[in-house]
């Protein structure tokens, strides 16, 4: 599949006045973000005994550029600002990226993420907004995430605020059908706030999609359903970044997708284009040797 | 007064007087109250919004939408994407009803209320229309006879069915007043007007209609006009029955009952709703838990464990077994 790539180097996104807070933007750094993640990734899986680390680790670069490279606006110490940008995991079996993210952005210590799916922590299997604040809906069923952050796209319009939504989908869970009746009425009601991002790793648990039941081409999709759409290389931190610029700048009125066309495992070779890690946790030793392909300290 | 003093000083023939009283307004059916109230409510400063899927002027919230169009989204023949849109909506920090028919309202998006609604502990209410056998002529498919069932089970979920007008509009108000989840059952059969006005009704309360010494009648939503039509036909026969108004079945209000059956020892619940789940099983675990209270078995008026046909609701609560004659029938043969 052919995949267009922003050639937009490295945005001075603090220029940006929908930007996040004050926060240094280079491509080494977001990439040493990632990084960390997916190392938070594994060894919360491992010490969980369980988890679903393939598409947490499809999704790095995406976390990494939405919530480091000054794209959302939040408060780490005040998780219900009003102000902040809202970011639903609707692919919500990649709770460990999210807690990895939110330990990096300072919602929690990463000691905690060793608590991952243990009696009592905050960190469930699947997020729970009720436990952990900072997550904002609850989600873990697939295909609902869309039409929540319609809902609330459409519930901060109201108000007039210049919050967005980011809405982080997977490619399998577009098989469900709420997906689509989400997307014809976000685009009935042009909610240009709303910005999907597809981790479209072409692998669910059973195979892959083309085996299965194929999608397709999701851009080509979502635009024929009314939405602003572009394809992106989603482990290039420089495309990334130019795409979501481009999602927020662009005067389409409606919603954007942005599909980052990613590798399910990506960082661990053993793991990489894995169907059977979609839902298995690494052992101790297969962690250690994940965290030397990554290049990070066990 | 408590209802209770209330209730044993009242005069026999309450039932038939109630019904007589009722018949002198125009009979209306719960979903008249939906639109009007949530008119009511936004005026009152309240910030809700109402999601529908293509039945608004079925369930009403068209008027709403007349009123607020800004307040009111309308997603089409796409229930599951009506309560996410709720949810969002609700997230946003406004309290969202949700519309649609009781079948497609929650059946088919029992995992959206069950995981985004409940799960979440949202500020949705669920308040489809055409619950229960009593939408007739559209038949079986359309006739949801499960959804209590269905929403009294889930954490965190109240359920309310109110018998009237008047109560339908206090079960919307309470909904929207209380936040967190709520089932709302309205329905599309014109109904007498029990009461008089939407005042006196809480969460987790029931209400005693009339009082009597030999059997409890606990009975809610439409088949309340039947328990007090039962009332007046069992007196007939010298059996004096107490009708509970069983507005609330979640929190189910056990004082009221457990008080009205120790005085009786005797019950049937009455409901149009399959008898697995609903107010006939509430009753049964509550009994359960207080051996000794009853004298004879528990009767349980419901629809046992079918689907519903086409036909009128006249016909459909005679051949169900949900009229009055029939709740008449079980009470002299349990007491017998």
């Amino acid at each position: 599949m052919s995949v267009a790539v922003s050639e937009t180097g490295e945005p001075d996104l603090r220029a940006n006045e929908n930007s996040g807070e004050d926060r240094a933007v280079s491509r080494a750094s977001l990439e040493a973000y990632a990084r960390r993640m997916r190392a938070h990734v594994l060894r919360m899986t491992t010490a969980a005994g369980s988890g679903h680390p393939g598409g947490s680790l499809s999704a790095a670069e995406i976390m990494a550029v939405l919530w480091f490279g000054g794209v959302m606006s939040y408060r780490a110490d005040d998780p219900g600002w009003e102000e902040r940008d809202r970011f639903i995991l609707s692919k919500g079996h990649a709770a460990p990226i999210l807690y990895a993210a939110m330990a990096e952005a300072g919602y929690m210590d990463e000691q905690e993420l060793l608590t991952l799916r243990r009696l009592g922590s905050r960190l469930q299997g699947h997020p729970d907004m009720r436990k952990l604040p900072g997550v904002e809906v609850s989600t873990g069923s697939l295909g609902q995430g869309l039409s929540i952050a319609c809902g609330m796209a459409l519930g901060l319009a109201l108000k007039g605020g210049s919050q967005r939504v980011f809405c982080l989908m997977g490619d399998g869970e577009c098989q469900e059908g709420q997906v689509w009746e989400a997307a014809l009425y976000a685009a009935q009601r042009k909610t240009d706030r709303l910005i999907a991002i597809v981790d479209n790793n072409e692998l669910q648990i059973d195979g892959s999609l083309a085996e299965i039941c194929d999608v397709g081409r999701l851009s080509a999709k979502f635009e024929q359903f009314g939405w602003w759409a572009t394809d992106v290389a989603g482990h290039d931190i420089a495309a990334l970044l130019g795409a979501v610029q481009e999602a927020l700048t662009t005067s389409f009125e409606g919603p954007r997708i942005i599909v980052a066309h990613t590798v399910k495992g990506k960082g661990v070779p053993f793991m990489e284009n894995s169907c059977a890690w979609h839902g298995k946790a690494a052992n101790e030793e297969q962690c250690r040797a994940a965290l030397e392909e990554l290049g990070v300290q066990r | 007064m408590s209802e209770a003093e209330k209730t044993t000083r009242a005069a026999t023939g309450e039932a038939e007087t109630m019904l007589r009283r009722a018949s002198g307004a125009a009979r209306k059916a719960t979903r008249q109250a939906y639109g009007e109230t949530l008119i009511e409510l936004v005026r009152e400063g309240l910030d809700l919004v109402a999601v529908d899927a293509d039945l608004s002027a079925s369930t009403t919230t068209a008027r709403f939408g007349e009123a607020y169009p800004e307040r009111f989204f309308n997603v089409g023949i796409a229930e599951q994407n009506m309560v996410g849109v709720a949810s969002g909506l609700s997230l946003t920090g406004k309290t969202a009803f949700t519309g649609s028919f009781a079948i497609f309202g929650t059946g088919r998006v029992y995992d959206q209320i069950r995981n985004t609604v409940c799960y979440s502990n949202l500020n949705v209410v669920i308040a489809p229309t055409h619950a229960g056998i009593s939408v007739g002529a559209d038949g079986g498919s359309h006739q949801m006879l499960e959804d209590i069932a269905l929403m009294r089970v889930l954490p965190r979920m109240r359920v309310l069915v109110p018998a009237d007008y008047h109560s339908a509009k206090a079960a919307l108000r309470i909904a929207a007043q209380t936040g967190g989840p709520f089932y709302v059952r309205l329905g599309r059969a014109p109904l007498p007007q029990i009461y008089e006005q939407t005042d006196d009704f809480a969460l987790g309360r029931a209400r005693v209609l009339c009082a009597g010494s030999d059997v409890s009648l606990i009975a809610c939503g439409a088949e309340v006009e039947q328990a007090l039509a039962a009332a007046v036909l069992l007196e007939e026969s010298g059996i004096s029955a107490e009708v509970i108004d069983a507005f609330c079945l979640k929190p189910l209000d056990a004082q009221t009952i457990l008080t009205s059956l120790a005085k009786t020892g005797s019950a049937v619940s009455c409901e149009e709703h399959s008898i697995i789940g609903g107010l006939g099983d509430a009753l049964a675990g509550l009994v359960a838990e207080h051996p000794g209270i009853l004298r004879a078995p528990l009767g349980r008026i419901g629809v046992q464990d079918r689907f519903g046909v086409s036909g009128n609701i006249d016909e459909l609560f005679a051949k169900y077994g949900l009229d009055a004659r029939h709740i008449h029938d079980c009470v002299v043969e349990l007491l017998s």
